[in-house]
C-alpha cells in the first residue's frame, strides 16, 4: 500500500525537479532533458495510482494511456532535438539568445 | 545565461506540497471501468488487457498517436535534409556483431507483435527494436538505397496510419461504427494493424534518429 | 439518395478526410496542392452535413470502435463544437486557397502535410469527449503547429518555434498531470460522466487547477502570453493566420468545454480571476499593438489582447455572456486570419512589413487594404461586424449580472484596437509616391483575405444562424444565471 504511494510522490518530485529544470537552465538540451523527466514523472503518477487497489488487478487503462503518452513523448523529443540542432547551425549556440528564457 | 528567480524555489515548494496532498488524498477508484474491461476480454479479440485498451477499445486514441508520430516525422523532415554521417568505417567487431544481430533484432519483433495479443508486448515494443536496429544498422554505415528513399520509404511510413484508417472505414462500410471491428475476425484485424503499425514505428524512429529528409528529395 | 447520406456517420468525416488527404499529400507531393484545396472544401462540405444532422437532433454521441464510454472512446457534437467545426473549415478553406499560391515549389511539399494533420487534430480536438484523448490531439495539434512556424525557416521563425514547443509541451504536462488525477480519482475518462460523478475533493481542486493552468498557457492568456506574438509574427503568413485564428482557440475550447460540464462547481473566486486576467489580456495586448513597428507583431498583440475578451465571460456566466464571447471567438477568427494575410499579401509586395514605410505600398493594394480594413472593423466592435454582436451580448450579459465594470474594459479595448488599426489605415490616406514596384501578386491571396473579412463583418448583419446554432443540444445549460 505505502510503496505505492511512495512511487506516485516521487512521480511528483519528478515533476516538479522537470519544471525547475526548465526555468532555470538555459540550454536547449537541458530544457528538453527537463521536459522528459517532467514526462516521467506523469507517467509514474498515472501508473502507480493504478494498482492502488490489493484485491484486484491493476487497472490497465493507465498502462495504456502512459504507452501512448511515451509514444507522443519520444515524437515531441525527436523534434525538439532536430530544432535545437538547427538554432544551434543558425546562431551558434543551443540557447535562446536573450535574456528572457523561458 | 542560466537563471534563478528567487521566487521560483518558494512557488515549486508549495506546488509539490499541493501536489503530494493531492496524490496521497485521492479517493478510493470506482471499480466499475475494470471491471467492465475484464468482462468484455472475451470478445475484444485479444488477451492481454493492455493489448486489449490500446487496440480495442481505446483504438482511436493509437489511430491518432500514430498520426503524433507521423507529424513529428513531417516536422524533421521539413526541417532539414539528413546530415552527412561523418563516422569512420566501422571496425570489423562492430560490422560482424552487427550483422549477427540484425536478424536477431528482428526476430525478436517480430515475436513482440505475435505475443502481444495475450503477454506483454505488441507494436510499440517491437517496433522500438526495429527501430533500434535501423539505428544501429544506421551507425555501421549502411545506407538506404536511393531506389527505396521514395515513395517506397513514405508507403513504409504512413503504413501504419493508414491501416488503421483503412480497418475503421472499412468497418464503416459494412454499417457499423467507425473502428468496431466484427468480433469473428477481431484478432486478425488487430495482428494486421499491428504488423503495419510494427514496420511504420521501426521506419519512422528510425528515421528520425537519422533527423532529416532523404537528399535529393527536392 | 437522402436515406443514404442520413446513415452516413458524418461526425467521424471531418476526422478521417484530413487524415486521408495528408497521407496522401505525403505519399504524392507534386498533388499535395489540389489534394489539399479538395480536402479542406469537403470537410466543409461533411461539416455542414454534420450541421445538418445537429438541427433535427440537438446533439451527437457516437462510439468510436462500437464500445461506448466509459469503456471506448465516444465523440460529441453540439452547437458548441458545430461553431468551432464551422469556424475551422471556414478559416481552414480561406488558407488552402490563400496557401495555394503563397508557398514556393519545395515548401509547398512540406506545408500541405502538415497542415491536412492539423486540421485533422483540431477536428478531432472540437468533437471528443474523452479527456485523454483531447490530450492525444492537443499534442498532435501542437507538434504540426510547432513545425510549420518553422516552415518559416529564419532563425527568429525556428527560436519561435522552440520556445513555442517548449510551453506547449509543458501545457501539455500540466494537462495530462490534471487528467491522472481525475481518473484516478473518478474513475472514468468521458466528460459526461465525469460531469455526473465529480465531487469536491483536494484532488479534484488540484487537477482543475492543473488542467487551467496548461491550458491558460497554450492559449496565451495574460501573463502567460509571452511566446505567443514571436511565434505568431515570424511563422509564414497563412500558418501565423491559422495559429491566431484557430489553434489558440483549441486549448480554449477544452477549457470551456470542461467550465461547463464539471468545473463551474469549483468556486467562483476561480471565475473573476479568469476575468481579471482577461481584462489585463484586453489592455496590456491592445497597448502593446500600439507600440509595435512591425505589422506583423501589431497582429499578433492584437491576438493577445482579443483572446481577454473570450475570459470575460466566465465571471459572467450567463447563457448570453457565452454566447458572446463564442460570437467574438468565431469573428475574431475570420477577422484575425484576413488580416494576417493582408499582412502577408503586403510583405510578398513589399518585401518587408515596417509600418511607417507602408504608405507606398498600401495604395498598390486595393483589395488587400480593404479586407485589412473590413476586419479591422470587427476587431475595434464597431456596428455592423460580428466583433460588434460579441460585444454587445457581453455587454448585455455584465448589465443584467449587475458586473457592468467589466463592460467599461469591452469599450476600452475597443479605443484601443481602434487606435492599432488606425495607425496601419492612416498609411492609405498619405501622399506618398506610390512605390514603383513590380511583383504581380496573385489574385487567389487577395481574395481570399477579403472573403474571410467580408465573412467577419456579415456576421454582423446576419445574426440568426449563429446564434441558433449555439441553441443545438444547449451547451451551456438552461439555469446558470449571473
Amino acid at each position: 500500500m505505502s510503496n505505492i504511494y511512495l512511487y506516485a510522490l516521487l512521480g511528483v518530485g519528478l515533476f516538479i525537479l522537470g519544471i525547475y529544470s526548465l526555468i532555470v537552465y538555459a540550454n536547449l538540451l537541458r530544457k528538453i532533458l527537463a521536459i522528459n523527466v517532467m514526462c516521467t514523472g506523469v507517467f509514474l503518477v498515472l501508473v502507480s495510482l493504478a494498482s492502488r487497489n490489493h484485491n484486484v488487478q491493476p487497472d490497465t487503462v493507465p498502462h495504456a494511456m502512459v504507452i501512448t503518452g511515451i509514444v507522443v513523448a519520444v515524437s515531441a523529443t525527436a523534434l525538439a532535438l532536430i530544432l535545437m540542432l538547427k538554432i544551434n547551425k543558425a546562431i551558434g549556440k543551443s540557447e535562446f539568445p536573450d535574456k528572457d528564457c523561458e | 545565461m542560466d537563471t534563478r528567480p528567487w521566487l521560483l524555489l518558494p512557488l515549486l515548494l508549495v506546488l509539490g506540497v499541493v501536489l503530494s496532498y493531492a496524490v496521497l488524498s485521492i479517493p478510493d477508484p470506482a471499480q466499475e471501468l475494470p471491471t467492465m474491461l475484464t468482462d468484455n476480454m472475451t470478445i475484444s479479440g485479444a488477451h492481454n488487457p493492455v493489448s486489449a485498451v490500446l487496440l480495442n477499445f481505446r483504438g482511436y486514441d493509437t489511430l491518432l498517436e500514430m498520426g503524433v508520430l507521423l507529424a513529428a516525422l513531417l516536422g524533421v523532415w521539413s526541417l532539414d535534409e539528413m546530415p552527412i554521417y561523418r563516422g569512420s568505417a566501422p571496425d570489423q567487431i562492430l560490422d560482424i556483431m552487427s550483422r549477427q544481430l540484425i536478424p536477431v533484432f528482428i526476430l525478436v519483433a517480430g515475436y513482440l507483435v505475435w505475443a502481444g495479443a495475450d503477454a506483454p508486448g505488441g507494436a510499440f515494443q517491437a517496433g522500438a527494436l526495429l527501430g533500434a536496429a535501423g539505428v544501429l544498422l544506421r551507425l555501421c554505415g549502411w545506407r538506404v538505397n536511393n531506389r527505396y528513399s521514395g515513395l517506397p520509404l513514405r508507403v513504409l511510413l504512413v503504413l501504419g496510419l493508414a491501416m488503421f484508417v483503412m480497418v475503421g472505414t472499412g468497418a464503416l462500410l459494412i454499417g457499423s461504427e467507425f473502428l468496431r471491428y466484427p468480433p469473428t475476425v477481431a484478432s486478425e484485424l488487430m495482428l494486421i494493424i499491428e504488423s503495419a503499425a510494427t514496420l511504420s514505428i521501426g521506419a519512422t524512429l528510425a528515421a528520425l534518429f537519422l533527423g532529416g529528409r532523404p537528399k535529393g528529395e527536392e | 439518395m437522402e436515406l443514404i447520406l442520413g446513415q452516413i456517420p458524418w461526425i467521424v468525416m471531418p476526422i478521417i478526410f484530413p487524415l486521408i488527404g495528408s497521407m496522401a499529400c505525403f505519399l504524392f507531393p507534386a498533388k499535395a496542392k489540389s489534394l489539399g484545396l479538395l480536402t479542406s472544401l469537403v470537410v466543409l462540405a461533411c461539416v455542414t452535413r454534420l450541421g445538418w444532422q445537429l438541427k433535427a437532433l440537438g446533439s451527437l454521441r457516437y462510439p468510436m470502435g462500437g464500445w461506448g464510454a466509459p469503456l471506448g472512446i465516444d465523440l460529441y457534437a453540439d452547437g458548441l463544437s458545430l461553431l468551432m467545426l464551422l469556424m475551422a473549415a471556414l478559416v481552414g478553406l480561406g488558407i488552402s486557397i490563400y496557401s495555394s499560391s503563397y508557398f514556393s515549389r519545395d515548401k509547398a511539399r512540406h506545408f500541405w502535410p502538415l497542415w491536412l494533420f492539423l486540421c485533422g487534430a483540431l477536428n478531432a480536438l472540437f468533437l471528443s469527449a474523452d479527456i485523454f484523448n483531447l490530450y492525444v490531439t492537443l499534442e498532435l495539434l501542437g507538434l504540426t503547429a510547432v513545425a510549420l512556424v518553422a516552415l518559416a525557416g529564419g532563425a527568429d521563425a525556428l527560436i519561435a518555434a522552440m520556445r513555442y514547443l517548449l510551453v506547449s509541451l509543458l501545457g501539455s504536462l500540466f494537462y495530462l498531470l490534471g487528467v491522472a488525477l481525475i481518473y484516478h480519482s473518478v474513475g472514468s475518462l468521458d466528460i459526461a460522466i465525469l460531469a455526473q460523478r465529480v465531487e469536491p475533493s483536494p484532488a479534484m481542486w488540484t487537477a482543475v487547477g492543473l488542467i487551467s493552468t496548461g491550458l491558460l498557457l497554450k492559449t496565451a492568456l495574460f501573463p502567460m502570453h509571452f511566446w505567443l506574438p514571436p511565434a505568431h509574427a515570424s511563422a509564414p503568413a497563412p500558418v501565423s493566420a491559422l495559429m491566431s485564428a484557430l489553434v489558440v482557440k483549441a486549448s480554449f475550447y477544452i477549457l470551456l468545454r470542461m467550465w461547463l460540464e464539471f468545473f463551474q462547481t469549483q468556486g467562483a473566486a476561480f471565475a473573476n480571476f479568469l476575468g481579471l486576467l482577461g481584462a489585463a489580456a484586453v489592455l496590456w495586448g491592445g497597448i502593446q499593438a500600439l507600440r509595435q513597428t512591425q505589422l506583423k507583431l501589431l497582429i499578433a498583440y492584437s491576438t493577445v489582447s482579443q483572446l481577454g475578451y473570450l475570459f470575460l465571460a466566465f465571471p459572467l456566466g450567463t447563457s448570453i455572456a457565452w454566447k458572446g464571447a463564442l460570437y467574438m471567438l468565431f469573428s475574431h477568427a475570420m477577422a484575425k486570419a484576413a488580416m494576417f494575410m493582408a499582412a502577408g499579401n503586403i510583405q510578398f509586395f513589399a518585401g518587408h512589413d515596417r509600418i511607417a514605410e507602408l504608405g507606398s505600398i498600401t495604395q498598390r493594394l486595393p483589395l488587400t487594404l480593404t479586407a485589412f480594413a473590413l476586419a479591422g472593423i470587427s476587431l475595434m466592435g464597431l456596428p455592423p461586424s460580428g466583433g460588434f454582436i460579441g460585444k454587445w451580448l457581453l455587454l448585455q450579459a455584465s448589465i443584467e449580472s449587475g458586473q457592468w465594470w467589466w463592460g467599461i474594459i469591452l469599450l476600452l479595448g475597443g479605443f484601443l484596437a481602434a487606435g492599432y488599426v488606425f495607425k496601419v489605415i492612416a498609411h492609405v490616406f498619405t501622399h506618398d509616391e506610390p512605390t514603383s514596384r513590380t511583383v504581380t501578386l496573385p489574385a487567389t491571396m487577395e481574395w481570399s483575405a477579403l472573403g474571410l473579412a467580408l465573412i467577419a463583418v456579415l456576421l454582423g448583419l446576419f445574426t440568426y444562424w449563429p446564434l441558433a446554432m449555439l441553441e443545438m443540444g444547449s451547451p451551456f445549460g438552461t439555469g446558470h444565471s449571473g
